[in-house]
């Protein structure tokens, strides 16, 4: 038959990827839940820079590149405003303003200047961009900020010039799971929900921005699976978030696993307000936030207070410290958001991933080891107490409980340093972050000094294990569920309550929002826990399918597991729930 | 050569959307105009049909910039442009 012979044929040749691939199975790690199928598109490769100096090749004029270049930015001009025109509200201004810049006189006159000097069309556009761009970020403010936009454009503007799809996440009419290597931070600007229907990364762990940008919204979501950006776009493919698996071309069977999620989702799409377990047992269940905004959204969805408030959005993009007035404005917001309830905020977490030029050393070889967190106190002292000063200034006429605490402190003595800080501002409950192993094998003595500790998983599993988070291969060692790291939590509770005043232990970092792994901290000891609103109805259901005895015996298991893997295996196996809920 | 001044209403100044909005209208005239902060020299003045040209100017909520144009219908259109620019474009 002929369509066996051409099948037979391209198996042997060059066979289309999606006929080649089908019912292949990859393997990564779910770090979102959700089953959903749908065809790919593949994340463009970053663009390359061009040769420093790179020349225009012989027997090409100026004049032919100069041409080609004014064609390049136009046509990025007519694809931004095109897509400018579907958008809506600030997306569309931000289109229309970018457009403008792509096929800006001044920008190109000054890259065809270059080219009349012997650069090569891309090399010009190249450096004239840069120069722009460093202008903006000179004139600090919102036009700082514009700066990326005109590195945007310059890459759009590059790829055109070498036929290559434009960077960033790919646009399409209709939703798509976007497969890439990983996700920047810079693109969860740029990620429309609408659009996007799955995250599948062959690189990253469950801490990497592309794991923690899909619980945030909510996307289904597999990363380190490995190979998966070999498929070519259009081929259709069944993403199961839970069980980190991605399946090219489903069948039948999979079209009902998708279809039962829908369900799912729908039920799941409401929590009452009060984190209870089977027996009665309360769980506060806080949301953690990065802004008025967020803070709003997570008082929607029921949030009993906030966990933790991220003070960096105050801070990053910044060449210069916020003043008091600007912060006491900011932090305000998220206080009137929760009223009468607790909202615990984080004092500046700067270093390491999120540097800021006026307090952070960009040389140190060793940034995760570094200067980072309450550290930068050492090295810039004033900045964190203007900050505390800033938040019991904005804690004033608020009806919110502000209690206050530090990240990444190693020892008591840090502790005790701190809460000086907040008793000299006025603030009267102050904490601290268990993110540092000594902390958690030292949180008796910390806890004499402070009146609560709140542990902070993803860098706390990052320092326990000596595995970077955002090291695709690292994946399996980088993970909540490492007996190891369960220890340490263990360890923390077993010190709060060798203190003797029954000091809250909280969970603030990624692990609570995994339903199952909650269940183990809760039998670990843990008080209250703390995630991505999102997450907040599914964690609640599972915590309201057992009991605190039950969650013990659970955590028990863990413990003692001898990998992630089985202690994770383990205790899913022992909470049917998760798979009826497809979680 | 016409010229006019401006006061920047916008509060967060002359940045990215406020700024596309003047550069599109500018883009429709049939003129070549000009923009500067008031009191630098003519000759410093920036094309005022490209948004980043615009967008270094750096000119905040309360600055007066100088608009300058010649030809035919200057007058009227750097009337319409002073118009957009003493518009507070981020309140709409």
């Amino acid at each position: 038959m002929i369509v066996q012979t051409l099948s037979g044929s391209a198996g042997a040749g060059q066979a289309p990827a999606d006929q080649a691939e089908t019912g292949r199975t990859f393997s990564g790690v779910g770090v979102s839940p959700g089953r959903i199928i749908g065809s790919i598109l593949l994340m463009p490769k970053a663009v390359r820079e061009p040769a420093v100096g790179e020349q225009l090749v012989a027997g090409t004029s100026a004049e032919d590149a100069s041409a080609l270049l004014r064609t390049a930015a136009k046509a990025v001009q007519t694809n931004l405003t095109a897509r400018s025109s579907s958008a809506s509200g600030t997306g569309r201004e931000v289109l229309e303003a970018t457009a403008l810049m792509a096929n800006d006189p001044m920008l190109v006159k000054a890259a065809v200047k270059l080219i009349n000097n012997g650069a090569s069309a891309e090399r010009a556009i190249w450096d004239a961009a840069a120069s722009v761009a460093e202008m903006l970020h000179n004139l600090g403010g919102y036009m700082a900020e514009r700066a990326t936009d005109v590195l945007d454009v310059r890459g759009r503007i590059v790829a055109e010039l070498r036929g290559v799809p434009a960077p960033g996440i790919p646009y399409s009419d209709t939703p798509f799971v976007l497969v890439g290597e990983d996700l920047a931070p810079a693109d969860t600007a740029t990620l429309d929900p609408a659009k996007v229907m799955a995250l599948v990364t062959s690189s990253g762990g469950p801490q990497s921005h592309t794991a923690i940008i899909a619980r945030a919204l909510g996307l289904p979501a597999v990363v380190a699976a490995v190979g998966v950006d070999s498929l070519t776009d259009g081929t259709l493919v069944f993403v199961d978030g839970a069980a980190g698996t991605v399946l090219v071309d489903p069948g039948g069977d999979e079209v009902a696993l998708a279809k039962a999620w829908e369900t799912t989702t729908a039920a799941l799409a409401v929590f009452d307000g009060t984190g209870r377990m089977k027996d009665g047992h309360l769980v506060p269940l806080l949301s953690n936030v990065g802004g008025a905004k967020d803070a709003v959204k997570a008082a929607a969805a029921g949030a009993q207070g906030v966990g933790l408030l991220r003070t960096e959005f105050c801070f990053l993009e910044r060449d210069t410290e916020p003043t008091i007035a600007e912060q006491v404005e900011a932090y305000r917001g998220v206080f009137d958001a929760f009223p009468g309830k607790k909202v615990v905020v984080r004092t500046l977490d700067a270093g390491a991933d999120k540097p800021l030029p006026f307090l952070t050393d960009a040389s140190e070889p060793n940034p995760a080891l570094g200067v980072r967190g309450y550290r930068t106190d050492f090295t810039s002292p004033g900045v964190l107490e203007r900050q505390l000063q800033a938040i019991a200034q904005a804690t004033e006429g608020t009806e919110a409980q502000v209690w206050v605490m530090a990240p990444m402190i190693s020892t008591a003595e840090e502790a005790e340093h701190f809460a000086s800080l907040c008793a000299a501002a006025g603030l009267k409950t102050p904490g601290v972050m268990v993110e540092v192993p000594s902390a958690a094998l030292t949180s008796a003595s910390i806890l004499e000094h402070v009146d609560f500790v709140s542990l902070g998983t993803n860098d706390l599993t990052q320092y326990a294990m000596a595995a970077d988070r955002q090291l695709g291969p690292l994946a399996g060692l980088n993970t909540p569920w490492q007996p190891a790291v369960l220890q340490l939590i263990r360890l923390t509770v077993a010190g709060s309550r060798d203190e003797g005043h029954n000091k809250p232990v909280g969970v603030c970092g990624e692990a609570a929002a995994d339903p199952a792994l909650a269940v183990v901290l809760v039998g670990l000891g843990v008080t209250t826990l703390s995630m991505t609103a999102r997450a907040l109805s599914a964690v609640a259901a599972v915590l309201a399918s057992v009991t605190l005895p039950e969650a013990e015996q659970l955590a028990k298991l863990a413990l003692t597991a001898h990998s992630a893997a089985d202690a994770r295996r383990i205790v899913r196996e022992k909470l049917p729930i998760l798979n009826t809920l497809g979680l | 050569m016409s010229e006019r001044t401006a006061v920047i209403a916008s509060r967060v100044g002359l940045h990215a959307r406020p700024a596309g909005i003047f550069v599109a209208a500018v883009g429709e005239l049939p003129l070549e105009v000009t923009i500067a902060m008031a009191g630098e020299p003519a000759d410093d003045a920036m094309d005022a049909s490209s948004i980043l040209s615009i967008m270094s100017l750096g000119a905040s909520n309360g600055d007066t910039v100088v608009l300058r144009a010649e030809g035919e219908g200057a007058e009227e259109a750097l009337d319409s442009l002073v118009k957009i620019l003493e518009t507070d474009l981020d309140a709409e």
